[in-house]
């Protein structure tokens, strides 16, 4: 099979999937063009992420990754949540395709994105140069790529 | 489970399956000894390659046996080329949305210094004579066009094509994979120098293929060995292969009118049904096609991911979306017919056989709408479509 069991559990029930109302931060990248794009809802109180929410159009391993990534900063500190990488998403669902790996950054920047929007409707000063452009060139050329 | 990924193989018939067991432990001579037990073989290779030709209208000699499409595509590229390189000729004209066994073939022929032409396909899927008239220059060596897409089934118009072909003296052939026992096939009526065969897409088995390359247009081997094959193909004959495609062969030509017939009421079903689905199009022309090719594209979600889950249902079929075709890109032929990427993501094609029922039918029917329904749901597109912040583009 093209994923693993976990990957499918997954793609197949979605944890933490739909919109959200009333978000207290919202973060969107990828590109309708490449084939993927995910959207993150996050609820915060007193600088912890209460609530995650998140849709996603693209590949099953696209559906998979945005859906741990939930679970992973789901209770977290919001800047807590800023540590997730995309190799701990890609342990956390026991590997994927190497041709998927780009799937996994895109979850990666799915969070860092609502994480800055939180950041921006607070007024809260940040780092700008964590986060990349969200092209397709800069999430697929972490494809087949030996990953540590 | 419900197989509707025909253009991608089929099934081997029970009486294909039949014909060739023989092959295993009872007919196993080498057709090239002289010993009694290879010339049986021999025997029953040439009544293979007789019935092959008799299905094509074309003469015994001209049916070469190979290891399947992409071979035989090969071959006859690399043949006519060296027939360019002898006469100072390096210029080739294909279309758009031909096969990778054509295309790549070619990629590798600009980087040895040859010229291609690329004829556009238009939305219909359908190459324009005109446009090939125009594109012919005094270099030009091969024309291949293939004769029924793989992906979208829009059948190509060969004759008026290979009469143009004709007119300048230049050769053309055509990858016919797709079209060769599904519609009928007359090469002599067609005027073609060389046509691409697959055994597996007609229920025979993978592995095998023929070329045919017409009396009197030179063929040069591409694989060099033994004097098998009349000398242009070395190698072991594959008996087992060659029957079991000509058995297949002669069913599919028996039985196409009425397999076709069922094909493309279930197909058509599937058309009106599905189209149902709001921005949604059928891609390719809805008349020019092979009767057991669907392919529609479903905005706002991703191919891939309805795959999974057909298959989770129980339902095999196919996307041209990125992820499924192991590139950044979507199927070229989509492209090729003007489809934007986000709409080519979101395809799908179902492939019948002589095999589907009309209760699958209404199985996908009732499945398909429900999952690209939950696959819009759970999509930020979709939602920006319904918003109004992106315009639809179906």
């Amino acid at each position: 099979m093209l994923y693993s069991e976990k990957v499918m559990d997954h793609f197949l029930h979605p944890r933490n999937v739909g919109k959200m109302e009333n978000p207290d931060a919202v973060g969107e990248v990828g590109n309708a063009k490449c084939g993927d794009i995910m959207r993150m809802y996050l609820k915060v109180d007193n600088g912890v992420i209460t609530d995650v929410k998140f849709i996603t159009f693209g590949c099953g391993s696209a559906i998979a990754t945005s859906s741990i990534a939930t679970e992973m900063i789901k209770g977290k500190k919001i800047d807590e949540a800023l540590e997730l990488s995309n190799q701990a998403v890609v342990e956390a669902l026991g590997g994927l395709p190497s041709h998927k790996i780009h799937c996994s950054v895109l979850a990666e920047e799915a969070v860092k994105a609502a994480v800055k929007d939180y950041y921006e409707r607070n007024n809260i000063s940040y780092n700008k140069a964590k986060y990349c452009s969200n092209d397709c060139p800069c999430v697929h050329e972490f494809d087949n790529k030996p990953q540590n | 489970m419900i197989y509707l990924d025909n253009a991608g193989t089929t099934k081997v018939s029970s009486s294909v399956k039949k014909a060739m067991l023989p092959y295993l432990d009872e007919i196993y001579g080498n057709a090239s000894s002289l010993h009694n037990a290879g010339q049986i073989a021999k025997e029953h290779l040439e009544k293979a390659r007789d019935d092959v030709a008799k299905c094509l209208n074309a003469l015994k000699d001209e049916i070469f046996f190979t290891s399947g499409g992409t071979e035989s595509d090969n071959w006859a590229i690399e043949s006519a080329c060296k027939i360019g390189e002898i006469q100072n000729k390096k210029h080739i004209i294909t279309s758009a949305f031909e096969h990778h066994a054509i295309l790549n073939k070619l990629k590798e022929k600009e980087k040895q210094g040859f010229k291609v032409t690329y004829l556009p396909v238009y939305e219909n899927g359908i190459v324009k004579a005109s446009d090939l008239e125009n594109a012919i220059t005094e270099n030009t060596c091969l024309i291949t066009i293939m004769m029924a897409n793989n992906e979208i089934g829009t059948i190509q118009p060969i004759k008026e094509l290979a009469t143009i072909s004709q007119k300048h003296n230049i050769i053309f052939h055509t990858d016919a994979v797709q079209a060769v026992g599904h519609i009928p096939v007359d090469v002599k009526d067609l005027g073609i120098n060389m046509l691409s065969v697959s055994g597996h897409k007609f229920h025979g088995p993978k592995g095998v293929g023929v070329l045919y390359c017409k009396k009197g247009t030179p063929l040069f081997p591409l694989i060099n060995g033994g004097a098998q094959e009349k000398n242009k193909r070395a190698g072991t004959e594959n008996i087992m292969g060659a029957v079991g495609l000509s058995v297949a062969l002669k069913n599919a030509v028996e039985e196409m009118e009425k397999v076709n017939s069922k094909e493309q009421k279930l197909r058509d079903k599937l058309f009106y049904s599905l189209s149902k689905i709001p921005h949604s199009k059928i891609n390719g022309d809805k008349k020019n096609r092979l009767a057991n090719n669907f392919n529609m594209s479903f905005e706002g979600i991703e191919g891939e991911s309805l795959l999974l889950l057909l298959n989770e249902k129980g339902i095999c079929a196919s996307s041209g979306s990125a992820c499924t075709s192991g590139s950044l890109d979507p199927s070229h032929v989509l492209l090729s017919i003007g489809l934007i990427h986000e709409v080519a993501h979101g395809s799908l094609r179902i492939t019948l056989s002589k095999y589907n029922t009309l209760k699958e039918i209404n199985y996908v029917i009732k499945t398909v709408p429900e999952i690209v329904s939950y696959l819009r749901e759970i999509s930020p597109v979709w939602d920006e479509l319904e918003k109004g912040e992106r315009k639809h583009a179906i």
